[in-house]
C-alpha cells in the first residue's frame, strides 16, 4: 500500500508538472485579458506537434527540438493573437469565450490535417525503467520532472526580476490599474502570450512523450489544468503551480480508491468544490 | 429515382437540422435569455438520447432496456431527467461567473460521457445501443421518414411557442435584466439564482427532449456520437450565427450552419483521395474559421435581439 | 497665470449616456482643489474623464496648454498627470518595492532617486518594503497607492477620495502627507467626502451637482457658505 502510494505520487508529480505548465498560461491570461483561454490545451497540442517536426523529419535532438517548439508555439500564439483577439479586445469576455472555443477547434483541425489522427510516438525504443526497491522509475519522468522544475525557475525570475515580468504579474492583478500606471498594456499581452504559449508546448510535449501525440492531447487535459488555474486562484502563476502539482497528485493517488477510468472526474470535482467554497483560490485571496 | 433521392436528402436534411434547431433553441434559454455559458450541451444531449433509448428498445442482455414504452412518454423522461441533472449541477454552479460555469459544464459533459463510456450495464458502453425503433414503424420508409420530419417540425413549433412566449413574459424581463445588469436586479429584489436556475433547467430539457429526437432519428447511439467538439460546437455557432436572444434566428441559425456544414461536405467530396480521412477535419476548420469572422463582423447575429416593448413603462 | 490643467464644457460618460453635463474645471501650477458634492454628481466621473478612461463627448480638456481629450493613460502618465483612484489602486499581489517601481514604468530607469523619496514621505512603507500590499492595512495601501502615482515625478496628482473607508487617524495622516507633497512643488486636484477637513486646506474647491458646475470658491469660502454647508457638510 505505502509502495503503491508512493509510486503514484511519483507519477502524480509528472502529470502535476504537465498541469502546471499548462495552468500558467491559463490563469496568466485569464487575469490579463479576463477570459479563460479554451484553445490552451489545443496550443500543448501545437507545441508537442511542432516537436515532431524537428525530432522527427529534420531528426535534431530532443533537446534542440524543445526549446525551438517552445519558440515555435509562442510565435504562433502571439500571431493568433494579433490575428485574431486583438480584434476583439473590446468585445465582452464572453465573446472572447466563444471565440477561443472556435480557435481551439482550428487548431485541432489543421492539426489533424497536417499530421492525420492517428497517435504518434516521437521515439519507438524503449527505456527500461530504474527499480528502487519495488519503485519503478522511468527515467524520462526524471528528465521531465528536471526541466519542469528549470522551467518554474525560469519563470520566478522572468517575473520577480525583469520589468515586463512584474508589469505582467500586475497587469495579472488589475488590468486597469496596469493602464492608470502607465504600463504599455499591449506590449504586455503580446509577452503574455508568448509565455503561455511556450509554457504550453513544453507542456504538451511532456504529455506525448508520457503518452502518445494524437490531437487530442492536450484538450483531453484541459479541464484539470483549467482545474489546476481556479485552485491556485486567477491570475496568480504561483498558485497554478502549486494548484497543477496538487491536481496531478490528488488525481494518480485516487486511483487507489476510484476506478481509473473516472479520473478527470477528480478534476471537476476540485473544480467544483474549489468554485463553490473558495472562488478566489486555496492560497488565500486579495 | 433521381428526384426521390433528392427529395429522401432532403427529408433527412430537414429532420437533422430541425433536430440541431430545438438545441439551438434550449441553449438560447439558456444563454440567449440569461447569459449562461453551456459548453456541456453533449451531455445533455446525450443524456437525453439513451434515456429515450433505455426506455424504448426491446430487452437486451447488453444494456439496461426492455420497458417498450411509446415515442412521447419515453421523450417526456428524457426531458425530464436532462433537467433533473441540470438542477443537481444548476444548485452549485448556475450563481458562477460565466467563465466558471462555463469550465464546470465542460466538466459535467465530461463526466456524463464517461459514464456512458464505462458503465456498461447501463449503456453497453462503447458499443452503444442500436435498434432504437423509430415512431412510425411498419408504414414504409418514405411514409415513416416524412413523418418523423413532421415530428420534429411540431417539436420546434411547440417549443418555440414556449419559448418564445416566456421571452415576452415578465419572467423574459427578468431574465434580460439580470444578464444585463445583475447588481441591478438583485437591488430590485429579484431572487437572481432562482431565475438563473430556471432558465438553465428549461434550457437543458429542451436539449433533452432534442436528444430523445435524435435517439429515434439514428436508431443507434453510441458515446462517440456525442463528440462534445461536434455537438456542442456546432450548436454554439448555429446560435451566435442566428442571433442569440432571438427565437427565429436560433432556427434559422440551424438550418443555415447545417445547410453550410453539409455542403461543406459535398466540397471535401472534390478534395484529392489522400485526404479523404482528413474532410472531417477541414470541415470543422472552415466552421471554426466561419464563426471567427461572425464573432468579429456581426457579433449579434443575422437576427439581433429585439426586446420586446415593455407592458408597462417604468 | 495660465492653468495646468484645464476643462471647458466637458460632457461624456458611458455607453451613450452622458454623466458630466458640461463642467468647467481648472487647476494652476502648485494648487490644492478640491472636488465636492452629492452622489452621483459626477465627481470621480470628472477625474477618469480626465485621465482617458470615460469617454469626452464634447468639450476639451488642456495639461499645460495641450489638448489631452480622450488620450489614453499610457500617454498622459509621461506629460506629468498621475492618478490615483478610489478602489483598487495597488497590486495586492505585490510587494511594496514592486508596486512603487511600477510606478515608474515609463521612465525605463530605476527610479531610485524616486524610490527613496517616497519612502523617506511614508516612512513606514520602509520596513515594510518587501510585503505583499494586499496584506496591508487601507491607511497603508492608500500610501502605496499615492506612493505609487508620485514614482513619475507628475505635476498634477489627481486623487479620488484618498481618505474613504479610513479610520480618523489614517485619515489626518493621509491629510498631512497629501500637504506635504503639494509643499514640495506638486498641484493637486481632489475628489472628497471629509470635505469640512479638506476644504480646510484647499487652496480652491468646486462643488459640482448633477454633472454640473453649481458653485465655486476659495476652500475655506466655500466651508462658510451656508447653503453649501447645509447641503454637503451636515449641517
Amino acid at each position: 500500500m505505502l509502495v503503491d502510494l508512493v509510486q503514484l505520487t511519483i507519477f502524480g508529480l509528472v502529470v502535476g508538472g504537465i498541469f502546471a505548465l499548462g495552468a500558467v498560461g491559463v490563469s496568466l491570461l485569464f487575469g490579463i485579458l479576463r477570459f479563460a483561454n479554451f484553445a490552451h490545451g489545443d496550443m500543448m497540442t501545437l507545441g508537442a506537434y511542432l516537436a515532431l517536426v524537428f525530432v522527427g523529419p529534420l531528426a535534431l535532438p530532443m533537446w534542440v527540438a524543445f526549446p525551438a517548439a517552445l519558440a515555435g508555439t509562442a510565435l504562433a500564439a502571439v500571431a493568433i493573437d494579433r490575428a485574431l483577439f486583438k480584434r476583439l479586445r473590446r468585445a465582452s469576455p464572453v465573446i472572447l469565450l466563444i471565440s477561443s472555443f472556435g480557435l481551439a477547434l482550428i487548431l485541432r483541425s489543421l492539426i489533424q490535417i497536417i499530421w492525420g489522427p492517428e497517435n504518434i510516438v516521437y521515439w519507438t525504443d524503449i527505456v527500461l525503467p530504474w527499480r528502487l526497491g519495488e519503485i519503478r522509475i522511468r527515467p524520462p519522468h526524471v528528465v521531465m520532472l528536471a526541466v519542469t522544475v528549470a522551467l518554474v525557475v525560469a519563470l520566478h525570475l522572468f517575473l520577480t526580476r525583469t520589468r515586463i515580468g512584474k508589469a505582467m504579474r500586475a497587469m495579472a492583478d488589475d488590468p486597469d490599474l496596469a493602464r492608470i500606471t502607465g504600463i504599455p498594456t499591449e506590449r504586455v499581452i503580446l509577452w503574455t502570450w508568448a509565455l503561455g504559449g511556450a509554457l504550453a508546448a513544453a507542456a504538451g510535449i511532456f504529455l506525448a512523450v508520457d503518452t502518445r501525440l494524437n490531437p487530442l492531447l492536450g484538450w483531453n487535459v484541459l479541464l484539470p489544468v483549467f482545474a489546476a488555474a481556479l485552485l491556485g486562484g486567477i491570475g496568480k502563476p504561483y498558485g497554478a503551480i502549486a494548484g497543477g502539482f496538487l491536481l496531478g497528485v490528488a488525481g494518480e493517488v485516487s486511483t487507489l480508491v476510484l476506478d481509473p477510468v473516472y479520473k478527470p472526474a477528480v478534476a471537476f470535482a476540485v473544480i467544483v468544490l474549489v468554485l463553490v467554497y473558495r472562488p478566489t483560490g486555496l492560497f488565500g485571496g486579495r | 429515382m433521381e428526384l426521390v433521392g433528392l427529395l429522401s436528402f432532403l427529408v433527412f436534411f430537414l429532420t437533422l437540422s430541425g433536430i440541431y434547431a430545438v438545441m439551438a433553441l434550449g441553449l438560447n434559454v439558456q444563454w440567449g435569455f440569461s447569459g449562461q455559458f453551456n459548453i456541456g450541451i453533449a451531455g445533455f444531449w446525450a443524456v437525453g438520447s439513451y434515456t429515450a433509448a433505455i426506455l424504448t428498445t426491446p430487452e437486451s442482455p447488453f444494456h439496461l432496456g426492455g420497458f417498450g414504452w411509446p415515442f412521447l412518454p419515453s421523450a417526456l423522461v428524457a426531458a425530464l431527467l436532462a433537467a433533473v441533472i441540470a438542477l443537481l449541477i444548476g444548485l452549485i454552479c448556475v450563481n458562477l461567473r460565466t467563465d466558471y460555469l462555463a469550465i464546470a459544464t465542460i466538466g459535467i459533459g465530461e463526466i456524463i460521457r464517461l459514464v456512458l463510456k464505462n458503465e456498461e450495464w447501463l449503456t453497453n458502453g462503447v458499443r452503444g445501443i442500436p435498434a432504437i425503433p423509430r415512431p412510425f414503424s411498419g408504414l414504409g420508409r418514405e411514409l415513416e421518414a416524412l413523418l418523423f420530419l413532421g415530428l420534429v417540425v411540431a417539436t420546434i413549433l411547440v417549443v418555440y411557442a414556449l419559448v418564445e412566449r416566456a421571452r415576452r413574459s415578465p419572467w423574459g424581463r427578468v431574465q434580460r435584466a439580470i444578464r444585463e445588469n445583475e447588481p441591478a436586479a438583485l437591488a430590485a429584489g429579484k431572487n437572481v439564482l432562482r431565475f438563473r436556475l430556471e432558465a438553465f433547467v428549461l434550457g437543458a430539457a429542451i436539449m433533452g427532449f432534442g436528444g430523445a429526437l435524435y435517439a429515434h432519428f439514428a436508431g443507434f447511439i453510441s458515446p462517440e456520437a456525442f463528440d462534445p467538439l461536434f455537438a456542442t460546437f456546432l450548436v454554439w455557432v448555429m446560435l451566435i450565427a442566428g442571433g442569440s436572444g432571438n427565437n427565429i434566428g436560433a432556427v434559422l441559425g440551424a438550418f443555415a450552419i447545417w445547410a453550410l456544414w453539409s455542403g461543406t461536405q459535398f466540397m471535401t467530396a472534390f478534395l484529392p483521395i489522400e485526404w479523404a480521412a482528413r474532410a472531417g477535419a477541414v470541415r470543422v476548420l472552415l466552421v471554426g474559421l466561419l464563426l471567427q469572422v461572425i464573432l468579429i463582423t456581426r457579433p449579434e447575429g443575422l437576427l439581433p435581439e429585439r426586446p420586446p416593448r415593455p407592458a408597462v413603462r417604468d | 497665470m495660465t492653468a495646468l490643467l484645464e476643462m471647458r464644457a466637458v460632457r461624456g460618460g458611458y455607453g451613450g449616456v452622458d454623466i458630466l453635463n458640461g463642467i468647467d474645471l481648472a487647476v494652476r501650477e502648485r494648487e490644492i482643489v478640491v472636488v465636492i458634492g452629492p452622489n452621483g454628481a459626477g465627481k470621480s466621473t470628472a477625474m477618469k474623464a480626465i485621465f482617458g478612461l470615460v469617454a469626452v463627448r464634447e468639450g476639451e480638456i488642456r495639461f499645460k496648454g495641450q489638448d489631452i481629450t480622450n488620450m489614453a493613460p499610457e500617454r498622459l502618465v509621461p506629460l506629468g498627470l498621475s492618478y490615483v483612484p478610489q478602489e483598487r489602486n495597488v497590486f495586492p499581489s505585490l510587494t511594496v518595492q514592486e508596486n512603487l517601481e511600477l510606478g515608474a514604468y515609463v521612465r525605463r530607469d530605476d527610479a531610485a532617486a524616486e524610490l527613496a523619496e517616497v519612502l523617506a514621505l511614508f516612512p513606514v512603507l520602509e520596513e515594510r518594503r518587501q510585503q505583499a500590499v494586499g496584506t496591508m492595512s487601507g491607511g497603508e495601501r492608500q500610501m502605496v497607492a499615492i506612493g505609487r502615482a508620485l514614482m513619475t515625478r507628475p505635476e498634477l496628482l489627481l486623487l479620488d477620495e484618498p481618505t474613504a473607508g479610513l479610520s480618523p487617524r489614517a485619515t489626518e495622516l493621509i491629510f498631512e502627507r497629501i500637504r506635504a507633497i503639494n509643499q514640495k512643488g506638486v498641484a493637486i486636484l481632489m475628489v472628497e467626502q471629509n470635505a469640512k477637513q479638506a476644504l480646510a486646506f484647499a487652496d480652491r474647491a468646486y462643488v459640482l451637482v448633477g454633472g454640473a458646475n453649481r458653485y465655486e470658491d476659495s476652500g475655506p469660502a466655500v466651508l462658510a457658505h451656508p447653503e453649501i454647508a447645509e447641503m454637503f457638510l451636515g449641517g
